[in-house]
């Protein structure tokens, strides 16, 4: 969408009113922030948000003020919007920045070979040392079996939604699916653990997999449909015209053609409930050893290390460290999966009608 | 199939016994049972996430009613939490409050920066801009909720000690925002971090509407001399009106829902507080995570009880947001 402002023509123009030069927003910024400054210099301000605020406060109005005097009212509102969209652009890189600044500074001190290569079995909460080995085990297996569980269904869900889907079933499943994208994690878990209630059984990994599993068919199911919607009909026809079974048409015509934008739907999925704590806080409890064997018996997972890092700590700084190192192997995984799958999607995109 | 059933109904009474075998069996040789079986399966897997959302209501309903029957309060207007207490006294009503008024902060908050954003991206950011912009997004959505929480808890919370003294010392009088100077944990900072992470959702389905304006109406109003501004206002966001609600209540949604950030920010209290400044109540998804650890089998029932709360609330606004977007996606099919 192209909405280069059609206002800035070169060549001047009897037929337009006058317009400020193209330096004027830089020029009243910096007045703004020096009048700002000194303001606050003068009124011993001595909070540097304060200052911000005044400064801002003081840039619209003098845009305000000198575009509605140079160019008129309407030109004034126009500048008074484009400077106030760019400082809500601006509002949310801070705190994005922010949180990435800070993992990475804090996440570094103790983030090594060592640290990802040993458990917390015989460190005290408080204590320096110890590792996350035991987490990523556990994260990976419980996902992993999320996932095996998960994809199938979502990928089987969405051929039926796309290739079979009419009527009542498919209009149904089609709304409980986008419903299904907004349960709450925690109650994916506590469905999970009212099973287990009734079962009598103790907390272990595959409980997890099963509230994590949950949570990400919908989302399968929704980037599969869209996936499968881009493949164009003729393919399809021409291989039933060939007397290919429909069901061998999906298999080797529909799906190779969209398998790089359904692998990308399933990693950005994966992303999305590796980070979950709170299913597995409820049903794998964590633990400080390292537990193999996902069927039984509590095992750890990265973000309920970090939580538990935080609040069992009670405010010792090695503990601290620990959650930022092992929030850092987090972003760094969730990130890592999604550059991937982006980079699949544009690599395998379907060829689209021409 | 379609086609031959049809011509075995037209085909002539006399000459139609040996063809309408011959149909039959060609139609029924049609249906291989490799065909059968697929169809078989991912019928199947469609009803399983059915029976997955029905399974969800029955059981939560079923282990708290469980706990209703044992509560020696009334599960609604209580404002207590004691389950391991012999009789159990628990009720929702701090809850309830809680993560409804956090919530709402939470998206009036985000919705108009999120507009902003969706609108920046679309109508206002240089070509070069704004892909990089809606990358930068789509990151603030992968980071896991966990990291926001522990973000928030030992970043966020020390820098709102300015924040809060500038609001008590002018806005102190009006009770909303009165301080008495404990540590910022409170429902304002819950709601701010939440704002920050709902603001994704918001700006992704609002640019897809905006980016669903028709052009013709954009070059209309440029063409009568509109500003960027005056376009946007008379054709982006009537345009997008609708998309815009449902996105927000998507990301209300989210809100509601959000366990670990807001149990590592907030520090509860059982009661409801009118400032939002001072420590207090807690939310659905915050108790949970919060009282787990320490409940008895009659407590995670009760705790139970209360998620039912929060799935059926979580499930109308979902399903209002919804039907909002399919509404609105009938009427656009026609002059995209």
């Amino acid at each position: 969408m192209s909405h280069s402002a059609p206002a800035m023509g070169k060549r001047p123009s009897t037929l337009r009113g006058a317009t400020l030069p193209k330096w004027s927003p830089w020029a009243i910024a910096a007045g703004a922030v020096v009048l700002a400054v000194v303001i606050g210099l003068v009124g011993g301000l001595d909070s540097k948000v304060q200052w911000g605020l005044i400064a801002g406060i003081l840039f619209v109005l003098g845009t305000y003020g000198i575009a509605a005097r140079v160019e008129g009212r309407r030109q004034a509102k126009d500048r008074v919007a484009t400077s106030l969209v760019w400082v809500c652009f601006l509002i949310a890189v801070v705190p994005l920045a922010s949180l990435i600044w800070t993992t990475v500074k804090r996440g570094v001190k103790v983030f090594d070979i060592y640290f990802l290569t040993h458990s917390m079995g015989v460190v005290a909460d408080s204590e320096p040392g110890g590792g996350i080995y035991h987490a990523i085990i556990g994260t990976l297996e419980q996902v992993g079996l999320a996932t095996l569980i998960a994809a199938p269904i979502g990928v089987l869900t969405a051929v039926y939604l796309v290739e079979y889907g009419r009527g009542k079933l498919s209009t149904a499943i089609t709304f409980f699916v986008d419903v299904m994208t907004g349960i709450p994690s925690i109650v994916a878990g506590l469905f999970i653990l009212s099973l287990m209630l009734i079962l009598d059984l103790e907390p272990f990994g595959f409980a997890g997999s099963l509230a994590l599993a949950i949570l990400m068919m919908p989302v399968v199911v929704r980037s599969t449909e869209e996936m499968l919607k881009l493949v164009p009909n003729e393919l399809r026809e021409a291989s039933l015209a060939l007397g290919v079974p429909k069901w061998r048409t999906i298999l080797k015509v529909v799906l190779p053609t969209s398998i790089g934008g359904i692998t990308t739907g399933v990693m950005l999925a994966v992303a999305r409930i590796t980070g979950e704590t709170a299913p597995v806080l409820l049903l794998v409890w964590g633990t400080n050893f390292i537990n193999t064997n996902p069927f039984s018996g509590a095992q750890a997972s990265l973000p309920l290390y970090i939580y538990q890092q935080y609040a069992n700590s009670a405010g010792s700084n090695a503990a601290y460290d620990r959650a930022w190192a092992a929030a850092l192997a987090l972003i760094a995984f969730v990130m890592i999966l999604n550059m991937v799958a982006r980079g699949i999607a544009r690599w395998k995109a379907p060829k689209t009608g021409r | 199939m379609d086609i031959s059933t049809q011509n075995t109904d037209e085909a002539p009474p006399p000459t139609s016994q040996p063809s309408a075998a011959l149909q039959k069996r060609a139609s029924r040789g049609a249906t291989r049972p490799g065909d059968r079986i697929f169809l078989g399966l991912s019928r199947g897997s469609g009803i399983f996430l059915l029976v997955i959302m029905a399974a969800i209501a029955v059981f939560l309903t079923y282990r708290a009613s469980l706990a209703i029957s044992k509560d020696h309060g009334n599960f609604l207007t209580t404002f207590e939490w004691n389950t391991n207490t012999i009789p159990p006294v628990f009720g929702i009503a701090v809850l309830a409050f809680g993560t409804v008024v956090s919530s709402i902060i939470a998206m009036a908050l985000a919705v108009p920066v999120a507009v902003a954003i969706a609108l920046f991206i679309t109508h206002y950011a240089p070509r070069r801009l704004s892909g990089p912009v809606a990358y930068v997004i789509d990151l603030l959505a992968a980071v896991p909720s966990i990291v926001y929480g522990l973000w928030g808890a030992l970043v966020l919370v020390p820098h709102m000690n300015g924040l809060f003294g500038w609001l008590d010392k002018y806005f102190g009088w009006t009770g909303i925002f009165s301080w008495q100077g404990g540590a910022p944990r409170s429902m304002l900072t819950v709601s701010i971090l939440l704002a920050i992470m709902i603001l994704p959702i918001i700006t992704n389905v609002s640019r897809e509407v905006f980016r669903q304006v028709p052009q013709m109406h954009e070059e209309a109003a440029l063409a009568l001399g509109a500003t960027r501004w005056e376009v946007i206002r008379m054709s982006v966001l009537p345009f997008g009106r609708s998309g815009v609600i449902s996105a927000s209540m998507l990301g209300l949604g989210r809100a509601l829902g959000e366990t670990m950030a807001v149990a590592t920010v907030l520090s509860p209290t059982f009661d409801i507080n009118a400032s939002l400044l001072d420590p207090g109540g807690g939310t659905f998804a915050q108790n949970i995570a919060s009282k787990f650890g320490e409940a008895t089998a009659d407590g995670r029932d009760a705790l139970i009880a209360s998620g039912l709360v929060l799935f059926v609330i979580t499930l109308l606004v979902n399903g209002a947001a919804r039907v909002i977007i399919a509404r609105r996606a009938e009427y656009s099919g026609a002059n995209a």
